[in-house]
C-alpha cells in the first residue's frame, strides 16, 4: 500500500545483500526466512483466514427462520443500496476531506517548528504534542465527553458564567467536528513524530548551500523541507484515511452521552459493529465490512495516485 | 472460554443419572433430547441424585454479590460448585457468540423478559417444567408468568420485576404549588404550569433512547405492540388506538419544550436528576434504590407514587425491566441447574435477600408480602414504605404483554426512529410510524410472518 514511500525512503528495505560465497549466502538466507516466519504464521492465522472466513460467510444469508441459505452476492447487493452504510461512508469522506488536512498541517507545522533548532525545551514540547497518542483511544473519548458535556463540562459552565448559551458540542450539528477535534488531539503528535524523523533525515549541507545562497528559514522550509517531506507526508496521509474510515471508538462512546445523535450507522465501522451484534446478521455484517475494506484500499490508492502524477508534473 | 472442564466425576454423574431415570419407569430420556411434545416430569429420585453428584455449574449474572447466595446454595448441596461469572456489559453478546460457536455457553445465566423469545426462538433455552418449575407458578402474579412460559413450557424462573409509579420531589413540588398528578390530564397541566414558573427547570424527561420505558407506558395503557407465537409469526401493531394515545399525550409536551428530553442515564441526566433540573421520573420498581444511590444528597426530599393513570377509577400499571434465571439448553447438568434457578428464586431465604441485600424488586408473590420486605421505611423516601407502595403497584399491571424474537433490533431502532423524533422534538407520531415500518421489515428479512 505505501510502497513507494518504503521504496524511496528505506534502505533498511533491502534485506540481503548479495554476497560471493554461495554458502554464507545460503544460509542467510534460511535465517532471513526464519526471522520472517512468525510474521507470516501470525498474519495468516490471524488475519488471512479470518478475512477468508468472512468472505465466505459473506455470501450466505442466515434468517432467524428458515436458517442459513446460499445467497451468491445478494449482501453485497443490500449493502450498496443500503442508506445507513452509504450515509456512513459519506459521513467519514466528509470528515477525511475536512480533518485529515488539518491534523497534517499542524502535524508539519509543529515538526518544522522543533526542527528549527529555535525552540527551546525542545523535548518537552516534543513529548507534550506526542503524549495525546499516549492516551488510549476509549480513555480520550470519555475525557472529551466530559469535556464536552452540555450540563457540567467546563466548557459549559464557562459559556454560562459569561452569560452565554453552552456550546452544543453534543448535538446533531456539532458531533462530527467534536468527533474531528478528539481525533486529532489523539494523532497529531504520531504524525508530528514521523515528519519530524524524516526532517532529521535530510542532509543538513543542503541548508548551509542555501543559507549561502542567501535563504531564510521560510525559505529552506518551503523550497527543501516540505519538498523532502512528500513521501513521509504521503506516509501519514494514507494512515489517516485508513484510520478515518475505520472510525470506531469515538462515536461508540460519545453515544451513551448522545443515543440519538450517534445512530447505529453513524460510522461504517460501527455500522458492522451493531449488524454483527445487535441484529445478529454475521452475513450481512461480512458483506458490509468487505465492502468498506474496498473502499480503503481504492481511497488509499487513489491518495498515493494523485501523488504520483503531482510528482510527474513537477 | 471453557466451563465444562471434563472430569472423571462429571463422567460418573452422567451415568448415575441415566441410571436413575431408568429406574423411575416411565420418565424415558426426559429432555435430553429435544422435542415437540411436552416431556415428562424428572423424578425426585432423579433430582436426589443429581444434587448429591459433584457438579460445577457456571453461573452468568449482573447482579452484584449474588456470591452470598450462591454461598448458601452450596453449604445447602456441598457437592455442586457454582461459579459466578459477570459478564458486565456484554452479557447477551458473549451469550448469543458462546450458543452459535456451540461451546463456552454457561449453565444458567440472567435473562431480561423481553429477550427471552430471541433465546426460545433459537431454541436456546431448557424447558424448566420437568424439573419442577410448572409448580412455581402459584408464587407469580399471571402478568409475570405469562413472560416466561408458553403453553405448559416453562423457560426462567422470574427474579425481579419493575412495575412503574412515579417518583417525585416533594419539596420542588410543594413549593410550585402542585400535588402529584393522579390522572395523565393532570401530569400535563402540572408540567405546563411547572415549566412556566421555572424556565431552567422541567417536571419531568423524556427520554428518546429508552425504548423500555416507553413500552412501559404503553404496557400501562393497555397497548399490546409485540407478539410472537413461538414459531415463524410475529404481531407487530404500534398503531394500535391505545398506542396512539399515549404518543398523542407526549407529543405536544415534547414539541412545546414542556418537558426535558436528555438521554436516560447519562451524566447529564444523572447531574439533572440530582440537582433538582426534574421534578419527578416515571420510573419502575427498581427506580427507587436506583436513585438513593445517584442522587444521595437529595435524601428525604423524594416520594414515590403511582404513575398517573388514564382512568382513575381502573388504576394501572406497566412494567419496566426485570429479569429472570434461565438454564441454557447446551447443559450438561440439566438438573442442577434447573434446581439452583428454582432454588435461588423461589426459596424464601434467597429471594427474600435478593430483595432486601441487592434491592431487586421481587417478582415472587410470597416475598411481596413478607413484612421484612415490604415494612421497611425509607429515608431517602422521608420515612415512606416504598416497598409497600410499588407492592400494590405490582398487583395492577395489566397481565398478557409480549415480546419479539428480537427486541435487541426493536430497541435500537426505537432510538433510531420514534427516539430522534423525541430528542429532535419532531412529530412523534411520525417517530413511531417509523418504528413500525422498521419492526415489519426487518421481521420480513429475517423471514418471519408479520401479521
Amino acid at each position: 500500500m505505501s510502497q513507494i514511500a518504503l521504496t524511496r525512503r528505506g534502505p533498511e528495505l533491502v534485506a540481503v545483500r548479495p554476497h560471493r560465497r554461495g554458502g554464507l549466502k545460503r544460509r542467510q538466507a534460511i535465517a532471513s526466512y526464519l526471522l520472517v516466519a512468525p510474521f507470516f504464521l501470525v498474519f495468516l492465522t490471524m488475519l488471512v483466514l479470518p478475512l477468508v472466513y468472512a468472505g465466505y460467510l459473506s455470501l450466505f444469508r442466515d434468517q432467524l427462520v428458515g436458517g442459513t441459505v446460499f445467497a451468491g452476492l445478494g449482501n453485497y447487493m443490500r449493502a450498496v443500496q443500503d442508506p445507513l452504510f452509504l450515509e456512513g461512508l459519506l459521513r467519514m469522506l466528509k470528515f477525511l476531506l475536512i480533518q485529515v488536512p488539518i491534523m497534517l498541517s499542524l502535524a508539519l507545522l509543529f515538526a518544522l517548528a522543533l526542527d528549527s533548532g529555535r525552540l527551546r525545551l525542545q523535548r518537552v514540547i516534543r513529548l507534550t504534542i506526542f503524549m495525546p497518542y499516549a492516551v488510549p483511544g476509549v480513555i480520550a473519548a470519555l475525557m472529551w465527553g466530559y469535556l464536552y458535556g452540555p450540563d457540567f463540562g467546563p466548557f459549559a459552565q464557562a459559556a454560562r458564567a459569561i452569560g452565554l448559551p453552552a456550546p452544543p458540542f453534543l448535538g446533531s450539528q456539532w458531533m462530527l467536528g467534536s468527533i474531528m477535534n478528539i481525533v486529532t488531539w489523539s494523532f497529531v503528535g504520531y504524525n508530528m513524530i514521523i515528519l519530524y524523523a524524516a526532517l532529521r533525515s535530510i542532509p543538513t549541507e543542503l541548508y548551509e548551500a542555501a543559507r549561502v545562497d542567501g535563504a531564510g528559514e521560510l525559505r529552506v522550509a518551503w523550497s527543501i523541507k516540505i519538498p523532502a517531506l512528500k513521501p513521509a507526508l504521503l506516509l501519514t496521509t494514507i494512515f489517516s484515511v485508513i484510520g478515518g474510515f475505520q472510525l470506531f471508538n469515538e462515536p461508540n462512546l460519545l453515544r451513551s452521552l448522545a443515543p440519538n445523535v450517534i445512530g447505529v450507522g453513524y460510522s461504517p465501522n460501527l455500522y458492522v459493529y451493531n449488524l454483527a451484534f445487535v441484529n445478529q446478521d454475521i452475513n450481512y455484517a461480512a458483506a458490509v465490512a468487505f465492502l468498506l475494506g474496498i473502499v480503503i484500499m481504492i481511497a488509499s490508492y487513489a491518495v498515493q495516485l494523485g501523488a504520483l502524477r503531482r510528482e510527474r508534473r513537477s | 472460554m471453557r466451563p465444562f472442564t471434563k472430569r472423571p466425576a462429571a463422567g460418573l454423574a452422567a451415568t448415575t443419572i441415566v441410571a436413575a431415570l431408568a429406574l423411575s419407569a416411565c420418565s424415558g430420556g426426559a429432555s435430553t433430547t429435544p422435542t415437540t411434545a411436552a416431556p415428562s416430569a424428572v423424578s425426585q429420585a432423579a433430582i436426589d441424585a443429581a444434587m448429591t453428584t459433584k457438579t460445577d455449574l457456571t453461573f452468568w449474572t449482573w447482579v452484584p454479590n449474588i456470591q452470598d447466595e450462591i454461598d448458601l446454595f452450596e453449604k445447602k448441596y456441598p457437592a455442586i460448585h457454582v461459579t459466578v461469572v459477570n459478564e458486565g456489559s456484554a452479557h447477551y453478546t458473549k451469550l448469543r457468540t458462546a450458543i452459535k460457536a456451540g461451546t463456552g455457553a454457561p449453565d444458567v445465566a440472567a435473562i431480561e423478559y423481553q429477550y427471552l423469545p430471541s433465546f426460545t426462538q433459537g431454541n436456546s433455552l431448557l424447558d424448566l417444567a420437568p424439573y419442577g418449575a410448572a409448580k412455581a407458578s402459584g408464587d407469580y402474579a399471571s402478568w409475570i408468568w405469562s413472560q416466561v412460559s408458553n403453553g405448559s413450557a416453562v423457560y426462567a424462573i422470574p427474579q425481579d420485576v419493575g412495575p412503574m409509579g412515579n417518583l417525585y420531589r416533594e419539596d420542588l413540588l410543594s413549593a410550585a404549588g402542585i400535588t402529584p398528578p393522579t390522572t395523565w390530564d393532570e401530569f400535563a397541566a402540572d408540567a405546563r404550569a411547572y415549566r412556566a414558573a421555572n424556565p431552567d427547570k422541567y417536571f419531568t424527561d423524556y427520554p428518546g433512547n429508552d425504548a423500555g420505558a416507553f413500552v412501559g407506558l404503553l404496557w400501562q395503557a393497555g397497548a399490546r405492540p409485540f407478539g410472537y407465537d413461538g414459531k415463524k409469526t410475529v404481531t407487530i401493531n404500534l398503531e394500535s388506538p391505545e398506542a396512539e394515545k399515549v404518543v398523542n399525550f407526549w407529543n405536544p409536551l415534547v414539541k412545546d419544550g414542556v418537558v426535558a428530553v436528555d438521554p436516560d442515564f447519562t451524566d447529564q441526566w444523572y447531574q439533572s436528576i440530582a440537582n433538582g433540573r426534574y421534578a419527578s421520573w416515571q420510573t419502575a420498581a427498581w427506580g427507587p434504590v436506583f436513585l438513593q444511590g445517584t442522587a444521595a444528597k437529595t435524601s428525604g426530599l423524594w416520594r414515590a407514587a403511582p404513575l398517573p393513570q388514564w382512568d382513575a377509577s381502573k388504576p394501572t400499571s406497566g412494567n419496566w425491566g426485570g429479569s429472570t434465571t434461565a438454564v441454557m439448553k447446551s447443559t450438561k447438568n440439566p438438573i442442577a441447574a434447573a434446581q439452583l434457578a428454582l432454588w435461588l428464586n423461589t426459596q424464601h431465604e434467597p429471594s427474600l435477600m435478593l430483595a432486601t441485600k441487592q434491592f431487586l424488586f421481587p417478582a415472587s408473590t410470597s416475598i411481596l408480602k413478607d413484612p421484612a420486605f415490604i415494612d421497611e421505611k425509607s429515608e431517602f423516601y422521608g420515612g415512606q414504605q416504598v416497598n409497600k407502595e410499588f407492592a400494590a403497584i405490582s398487583a395492577t399491571v395489566v397481565p398478557d404483554f409480549s415480546w419479539l424474537p428480537f427486541m435487541d433490533y426493536a430497541y435500537s431502532s426505537y432510538n433510531e426512529t420514534m427516539g430522534k423524533a423525541v430528542a429532535d422534538r419532531t412529530d412523534l407520531a411520525a417517530g413511531l410510524k417509523a418504528w413500525q415500518t422498521a419492526l415489519t421489515t426487518y421481521a420480513t428479512q429475517q423471514g418471519f410472518t408479520v401479521k
